[in-house]
This record gives C-alpha cells, structure tokens and sequence, in this order.
C-alpha cells in the first residue's frame, strides 16, 4: 500500500511535468497530424516523410524569415480522438503557426473546427472530401477533391479509350474510394456509357475472387477500381488469373512501387490519374523524387509528394506574410498563385481548393508511362 | 464501507469545483473530458467483468451503438425538440433534451446488451470473449452499412453539447450506480458468480438473470459514455470503435484492478494521461500497452490496487500508522 | 450455373487457407483450453519468415517452407514458455488477456522492425491457370488444398498413432493424472506448441505466395475466422477444423456474392454464435457435460 501510494504520487507529478510545455527559442513551429500507426501506417508515414523532406530542405537553405522551422510531427492512430489531443497541444502547447493535418476527410472534419476556433491556418494534403474546407476560411486543401478526378476519369475512358461499358468496384470502408467511383459514376452515365456491375470490398480484405467472379460475368469494357494500393495489386492478380483481360483504372491510391511490384503483369495496360508523373520533365519533379528515393529509399507516393507541397505551400506563405501573425499567414496562403509544386502549378479558388490539373498515367512495360494531362 | 461513498463523492465534487472556478487550459480541459468518458468505460466494464466475472471485450461495441443512437437523435430531432421547448430558456431546453437523448442513447445500448446477453451469456470464459468480440465487430460493420450516420465517410455535424459538467455527472452517476448496485444483495449475488458460478446457482440464485442484468447495466452506462464523446467531437467515426478501444477500456481494468471502482478511475487515468505525456514515443505506445497487459498478468494479476478501493478512511489509516511507527 | 461453381471453387481456397490456421488453433486449445490469440500472429510471422528466407536468401521454396516453419515453432514455444506457462494455474481470464497482450506485441512489433506498409511476396512457384469449360483454377489453389489436407493426415496420424499424441491427449483430458502417469507435461505442451506454429507459419507462406501480399496485420482476420472455423468443427478435433474452414469459406464467399461484401466479416461471428448456442459442441464434437 505504501509503495503504491509513493507510486501513484510520483507518476501523476511526473505526468504533469512532462506535459508541461517545452520551450525551443527562436524557431517557428509548423505542426502535423497523421496516422503514422495503426491502420494508415503507410499513408501516415508517407505523408510525414514528405513534410519532413521539405521541410529540411528549407532549412538548409536558411529557413524563413531568418529563423529555422521545426516541424512537429504527432501520431493520431487513425482515431478521431487521438487526432483532437494532437490538435489541441500544437496549438494550445506548442504554439505551432499553421498545421498541415490528416490524411483522410474524417479525421480532417474532427480536427478543421479546433484550428478554425483558434484562427490557425490548417492545410490538409490528401483530405479531398468538399466539406472540409467548408468548415470556415483557415481551412485549406493540397489535393484534388473527390468530384475531378472521377470525372477525368470518366472523360478518358468514354473519350479517349471509347469504352463504353464499365463496372466500379469500390472500398466501402473509404469515404474516398466511395467519392471518386460516385463522381466516376455520374459523369460516365452522363456521356452515355453504362455501368454493368457495381461492387464493393472492405480495405485490408484479400480474397477479392467473390465479387471479381460477379464483375467477369457482367462483362464489362472496363472496370474502375478508386482503392489504395495495398488493395489494389491482390485485386489486379486475382482478376487476372479469374480471366479478366480489361484494362482497370484508378486514382491517386494507385501512385506506389508497391503497387507494380505487387501486381507485376497483372497490371500491364491499367490506367490511373494522378497529381504528376514521376517521369515528368519538370526540375521539382525530378529533385523531389530524387532526393526522396536518396533519403528513405524507395520511390515516393502520391501522399508524400502532397505532404511535401503542402509544407513548402505554407512555408511559401509564411515567407510572403512575412510574418508567423495567423491571420497575415491565412491571407498569404489564400493569394497563392502559380506556385510550381511537385504535384502541378498551384493557384487557390476562392473555397481554398487548388486549381491544378491532373495527369493519366498508364502502367505500361512495368513502369508508370505519362499519357495525357487534363486541365480543369 | 460508506465511507468510500463519501469519499468519492468528496473527490468528484472537488474536481467538480475546481474545474468550474477556474479558467483551464483548453488541451488539459479536454484531456480532463476524455478522464471522465473513460472512467465511465472502465467502470461499467468492470461490473462485467471485475464483479460479475464474465469475459466481454466488446465494450466498444456498445459505446459506439449508444453514441450514434444518441448523436442521430441530436441531429434528426434536436431542431424539432428545441422549437417545441422554445417556451423554456434555450439553454434549459437544450440541457434537457441531451440528457434525454443520451438516456435514450444509453437504453438503446442496454437493449442491444439484453438481446446479445441473453443467448451468449450461456457460454463460458473464453467462448463468450470471442462471442462479445464478435458482436463488437458486428456492430462496426453495421454501422459502416448505415448511410444514415455516414458509413465509413464518419458522422459529421453533431451539436457540442458535452462540456465537463455533463461529463463529471455522468461518471458521478455510474460510479454510485455501480457502488449501490455491488454493495446490494443483487452484488452479492453477482459476486458469488464470479467466484464460484455452479455453486452460486445451486444456492439457488438465478445466474442467468444476474449475468444479464449486470451486461446490460454495463451496455447502458457504455451507451452514456458514447453519446458524451459524440457530443464533444462533434463527429463520429467507425475508427473509434475498433477491437482496438475494447482493448483499451480492458487495458484500464486490469491495470486498476479487476473488481475495484475507484481501480477502475485509477486506471483510466493512466490510460488518458500516459499517452499524452509519451506523445513523443507514439511508435512505442502500443508495444508498451501490449508489454503491460503481459507483465501485469504476469506480476500481478489483481492490478495496482487489487479489488480493494482507494479511500480517505484508508489513506488517514494508513498515515497515522506510518506516523506511529 | 458456371458462376455458382465458380463461387464454390473460390470459396473451397479460401477455406483451405482457413482450415490451415485452423488444424494449429484446434490442436492448442484442445491441450490448453486456451484461446490463442497470438495463433493469427504466429501466422504472419512465418509468412515474414518465409519472405525473408525466399527473397533476401533465394531459397527454394520447399526450404523456405521449412525454414518459417522451424522459425515459427521458435517463436511459438518462446511465447509459451515466458507468457503461458507461468500462467497455467491462473484463472482462464488471466491467460487469455496475456494471449491478447501477445498478439498486439508481436503485431506492433513487426511494424516497428518492417514497417506497417504490404510487401509484395517472391513469387517463386509461378501462376499456372486452368480453364475447365469455364471454371478457372489455378495451380496454387491446388497447392493449398493439397497441403492442408496433408497436413491433416500428417497431424490426425500423430495425435492418434504416435507416443507423443498420445501423451498430447492425456494432458489435453486430464492434467494432473497425465503427470503422475509420469508424462512431462511441459514438453508435450512445449511440442504441441511448436507443432501449432509450424502449420500457422506454413500457412503463412502458402497465403503470402496467394495472396502476393503480406502486413504486420494479416494474421488478425484470418486468426479469428480459423477460431470461429475450429469451433464450428468441434474443438479439439482435427478433421473438424478442416471442415469448418471450408463451410466458412464457401459461406463467405456465397454471402459477398449474392448478399454484399460488406457483411462477409459479420458471416464468420453469426456462424460462431448460432454454433455455440445449437450445438457447443461443434458439428463432428461429442456433447460434454460440465463437471463441478
């Protein structure tokens, strides 16, 4: 009993201590907030590791405003809850500046009302969910939203591959995937072509055979898939080996290695859109991919290259206000113009949505091969 | 024994006031919040498991069914309700039609307790454990098939209704609940099915009845506890309520003591409090969660405090005993 | 019709894969009454064991096999020695939070040393397709249903055959009058353990090589499906576990089909509660009284 008292005593003041904020001097602070584990690991880290790439790179170059900039990265788990704390403390602890947070709309919804209650620029890489940056004007997005890259998709395969039929198989447990095949949906029915068969699977799942088998019997010219890559490649085995010869597309979750080398063959011939093509002839492009495959060692993700924008976007900000005042922060990043990322020239709307377009890429002799640009 | 009645009443009403008094920093105000909704988790899921001796870890299955009962309430009919009130003071109306609805969120939960407790709570140790876990599961994937309240897209745009009072007299209300209901004729026979099932019905008490009163108790004030986070988020997510959040709430059990309430609280704040202070370790967390629930079986079975409780007659004891020697 | 068959077929893999997981999981709880959690994740280990071996090493892959499966009873006969056997007077409940302490260490473990992202699988036995007026197969669908019901025999001939299996069902009914009939009840556990590894890691392999596609989290689903899959056969029985996972399979599959794929995780759980209150026993199970 004594000791337990001794412990207790000692572990709540040594709890207290530790949240107790502490003060670096001198630089400006930057918070992020991903899934680094749990569920999202993956998109979690690669987000992070393209924030911290860029933010090291200007670093080096000195910083801005003649101060370094530290970036504080806090893990949420994929949990509602856990992203809330995590806001919480950057801002009400740590004092960061802006934030750049989450990977899915979800989270993001959870976390947009704290910074826009504390006036602190938030800026999501990947969250492409229209609401989110319906949640008030510090809320700002890197990526496309849901409805565009649908409907290039849908554009492309009506127009430039002249299919005419088409089955979706979709991940219901992503708000994304359910977005993008919804969006896909309404503009392929809208030119003309026909949607046969409607599927769905859970993420993580690895027998895909069931609905596969349902799709094959459909025949279908085409069939969509807007999952992430882990899902995808399994899937792009299995239709194969069940028979199915139709080149399959996708978005942005298809950007990864991971993907080819999971799906090898299965893959030839499939279509995806995405935010820029690692083979781009543009100089950011290829110092982003670069310095990225130098510093972790493998070939970066759509996720880590709108991590990576969405640091420099608002270090970009930072250095136009030139000032860390939230509101002088808030106003830069909203005149941002032309702003040549990685993931294409940036402008913001007037909802603080970019204005980029977007790139098809198809998967031709085990590489991602550009194939046509899609402005908006 | 009343004593320890009154001594956590003493502790509550202390927290009460020194939270309303003071101005508090919003990051400790949530974590604060957070305490409350997870001291009313572990201690609903102690009688369950800690009292009544059953193995459930599903809990976050009812936190999440009472959540979103309550927060689709909030958000189909709060509007409705509030114009019908609109005779009263608007705050007034508000409170009350919250604390309806959570009740409502809560006796959904206890509802969904009676109807999986009445066939699983037949099975034994281990084979209820998968049961319940199924049922978590269940739920989870009904949740995420429900348009209604946003499937996997989450369950945006629920009123924040929940501030730290709510969430102190809730937690108030389960601990007394629980307490009256452990130290009543009803606890004494919930405990004799603990320690010894067979015979305790061959005593001629009705374990089935008791078992099932005891789950759906803990499903209601479960219920409490998801309504209360869903109005303090202002969203929910099916990612709340993973295996992962049962796992959790047992963590804080069995860490505070199997069968003590005020173990239970002890529990959950550690629980709360620990991982903001290792945010920095966050790859860590849950290796060191895994390694603590191994230990603790391991070194101690019976948790930090065992089935006793934490109180002021035993911490005075244990001063003036320490004072004389 | 041909879709129905085809379903069927897809859903027989599927369940092979199950019954796999699930001749480990019966044979453990038969001896320990213990539901090892951990048993999905010896599953994943091996599978990381085999990538290790076959694609760093370029090992054939009946050595790879081998390899995971020696590295799994490894590390399953660690887990029981450190986190079981202290254990094995204490209340059920005790054991059974260790075993789900287990499985979220050696999950977060090996996210800590791989990282949480898929790793695609050496593809070292290459994909040979079948068309049969229709109906696809493919030759590691054939692999696998070979292999468990190998495994099986291999595992029914040792329990009821072989000095050791006999030793493994005295412990299994009766603990105490095992040891004073002068059996060492710490090695045949032990055993038994590394036996119920080496399938989990074997059937890691053969799923890795499938599938093309393994995480730190892949043993989590299939370890509860092979539960609900050893239960439905009757616990303890081998035979039994290989049925359950093919009636597993082959509902889940027919539910994705022709019901949604949504509720497929639901199906597993339904099954295992219907099982448990029509007959706890298990389909190929004797009902067994509880004695005081």
């Amino acid at each position: 009993m004594k000791r337990l008292a001794k412990l207790f005593l000692i572990s709540v003041v040594s709890i207290f201590l530790l949240v107790l904020p502490l003060q670096a001097a001198g630089t400006i602070k930057i918070g992020a907030i991903f899934p680094i584990t749990g569920p999202l690991a993956t998109f979690g880290t690669s987000c992070a590791n393209g924030a911290k790439m860029a933010i090291e790179e200007v670093n080096l170059r000195g910083g801005v405003l003649g101060s370094k900039i530290e970036l504080l990265v806090e893990d949420d788990q994929y949990k509602p809850e856990e992203a809330a704390n995590a806001a919480k403390k950057l801002i009400e602890r740590d004092k960061v500046v802006a934030l750049i947070a989450e990977v899915t709309s979800s989270v993001t919804l959870v976390v947009a009302p704290i910074a826009q209650q504390s006036k602190i620029v938030l800026l999501t890489p990947t969250a492409t969910n229209p609401k989110v940056t319906q949640v008030g004007d510090y809320i700002f997005r890197a990526c496309f939203i849901d409805d565009f890259q649908g409907e290039v998709m849908a554009n492309f395969v009506y127009k430039n591959l002249k299919l005419k039929t088409a089955a979706i198989l979709t991940a219901v447990t992503s708000d994304y995937s359910k977005g993008l095949a919804q969006f896909f949906k309404q503009k392929y029915t809208a030119l003309g072509g026909k949607i046969v068969a409607e599927e769905s699977y859970s993420e993580g799942d690895s027998d895909f055979r069931a609905q596969l088998t349902k799709i094959k019997a459909a025949k279908p010219e085409f069939v969509y898939v807007p999952g992430y890559y882990a899902d995808v490649g399994p899937i792009l085995l299995q239709a194969r080996e069940l028979g199915i010869t139709v080149p399959f597309g996708g978005g942005d979750g298809w950007d990864s290695p991971v993907l080819l080398q999971t799906a090898g063959k299965a893959a030839e011939g499939c279509f995806f859109s995405n935010h820029y093509s690692p083979d781009s002839k543009e100089l950011v492009v290829q110092t982003f991919v670069k310095n990225y495959q130098k510093k972790y060692g493998t070939t970066p993700d759509a996720l880590a290259a709108l991590a990576y924008d969405a640091a420099k976007l608002l270090v970009d900000a930072i250095n136009r206000a030139g000032s860390t005042d939230s509101s002088k922060i808030r106003d830069a990043l909203a005149a941002t113009k032309g702003f040549r990322g990685v993931t294409g020239v940036i402008t913001f709307d007037a909802n603080r949505n970019p204005i980029k377009s977007a790139v098809i890429i198809e998967i031709k002799g085990g590489k991602q091969v550009y194939r046509a640009t899609v402005k908006p | 024994m009343r004593r320890n009645l009154l001594t956590l009443t003493i502790l509550i009403l202390i927290l009460f006031l020194s939270v309303l008094s003071k101005n508090l920093d919003p990051y400790i105000y949530q974590i604060l919040v957070f305490f409350g909704i997870n001291s009313i988790l572990a201690v609903s899921l102690n009688l369950i498991n800690g009292f009544t001796g059953q193995f459930s870890i599903g809990h976050a299955g009812f936190m999440a069914a009472g959540g979103y009962f309550s927060a689709a309430l909030s958000v189909y009919q709060g509007e409705k309700l509030l114009n019908i009130l609109s005779f009263l003071p608007k705050d007034l109306a508000q409170g009350a039609i919250f604390l309806v609805f959570l009740i409502l969120g809560g006796l959904f939960s206890a509802i969904l307790g009676l109807i999986i407790g009445i066939p699983t709570l037949r099975l034994k140790g281990d084979y209820l454990a998968i049961a319940t876990l199924g049922f978590g599961e269940i739920i989870r994937v009904a949740i995420l098939n429900l348009d209604v309240v946003g499937g996997p897209r989450g369950f945006p745009g629920i009123p924040k209704l929940t501030d730290i009072t709510w969430v102190t007299f809730w937690a108030f209300i389960a601990v007394v609940v629980i307490y009256r209901i452990i130290n009543s004729s009803h606890g004494r026979a919930i405990i004799s099915i603990r320690e010894d099932e067979t015979a305790s019905e061959s005593m001629g008490i009705n374990t089935t009845y008791y078992k099932v009163l005891a789950f759906s108790i803990g499903a209601f004030f479960a219920g409490i506890a998801g309504g209360l986070f869903a109005h303090y988020l202002m969203m929910l997510h099916p990612s709340s309520f993973t295996f992962m959040r049962s796992v959790e709430i047992l963590l804080m059990i069995v860490l505070g003591g199997l069968g003590s309430i005020t173990g239970s609280i002890f529990g959950a704040f550690i629980l709360t409090v620990l991982p903001e202070a290792l945010r920095g370790f966050a790859h860590l967390r849950l290796i060191i969660y895994s390694l603590t629930l191994i230990i603790m079986m391991l070194v101690r079975p019976s948790g930090l405090i065992g089935n006793r409780e934490i109180s002021f007659y035993r911490i005075f004891k244990f001063l003036r005993r320490k004072g004389i020697n | 019709m041909v879709d129905i068959l085809q379903q069927i077929i897809n859903g027989i893999s599927l369940g092979s894969i199950y019954a796999l997981i699930a001749l480990g999981y019966t044979m453990v709880y038969g001896i320990l009454r213990l539901i090892n959690f951990a048993h999905g994740d010896i599953f994943m280990v091996g599978a990381f064991i085999g990538y290790f071996a076959l694609g760093s090493w370029n090992l054939p892959f009946a050595l790879g096999l081998v390899i995971a499966m020696i590295g799994a009873s490894v590390v399953g006969m660690i887990i029981e020695r450190f986190a079981y056997r202290p254990l094995r007077t204490a209340p059920r409940i005790s054991l059974l939070i260790t075993a789900i302490g287990v499985s979220f260490l050696l999950e977060n473990l090996m996210v800590l040393i791989v990282g949480a992202s898929p790793r695609s699988f050496p593809q070292s036995i290459p994909v040979d397709i079948y068309n049969i007026g229709g109906l696809i197969l493919t030759n590691r669908q054939i692999i696998i249903l070979l292999i468990s019901i190998l495994l099986m025999i291999l595992l029914q001939f040792i329990v009821m055959r072989t000095k050791i299996g006999k030793a493994m069902r005295a412990v299994s009914q009766d603990k105490e009058m095992a040891l004073m009939l002068g059996i060492n009840i710490d090695s045949v556990i032990a055993f038994t353990f590394a036996l119920g590894s080496a399938l989990a890691a074997a059937g890691g392999v053969l799923v890795g090589l499938y599938f093309n596609k393994i995480e730190p989290y892949m043993g989590v689903m299939p370890g509860l499906k092979a539960f609900v899959a050893a239960v439905l056969g009757g616990i303890g029985i081998i035979p039994g576990a290989m049925l359950g996972g093919f009636i597993l399979g082959i509902a889940e599959i027919l539910v994705s089909a022709f019901i949604s794929s949504t509720v497929r995780d639901a199906v597993a759980f339904i099954i295992l509660i219907i099982i448990l209150l029509v007959r706890p026993s298990g389909l190929l199970g004797k009902y067994m009284r509880e004695k005081v």
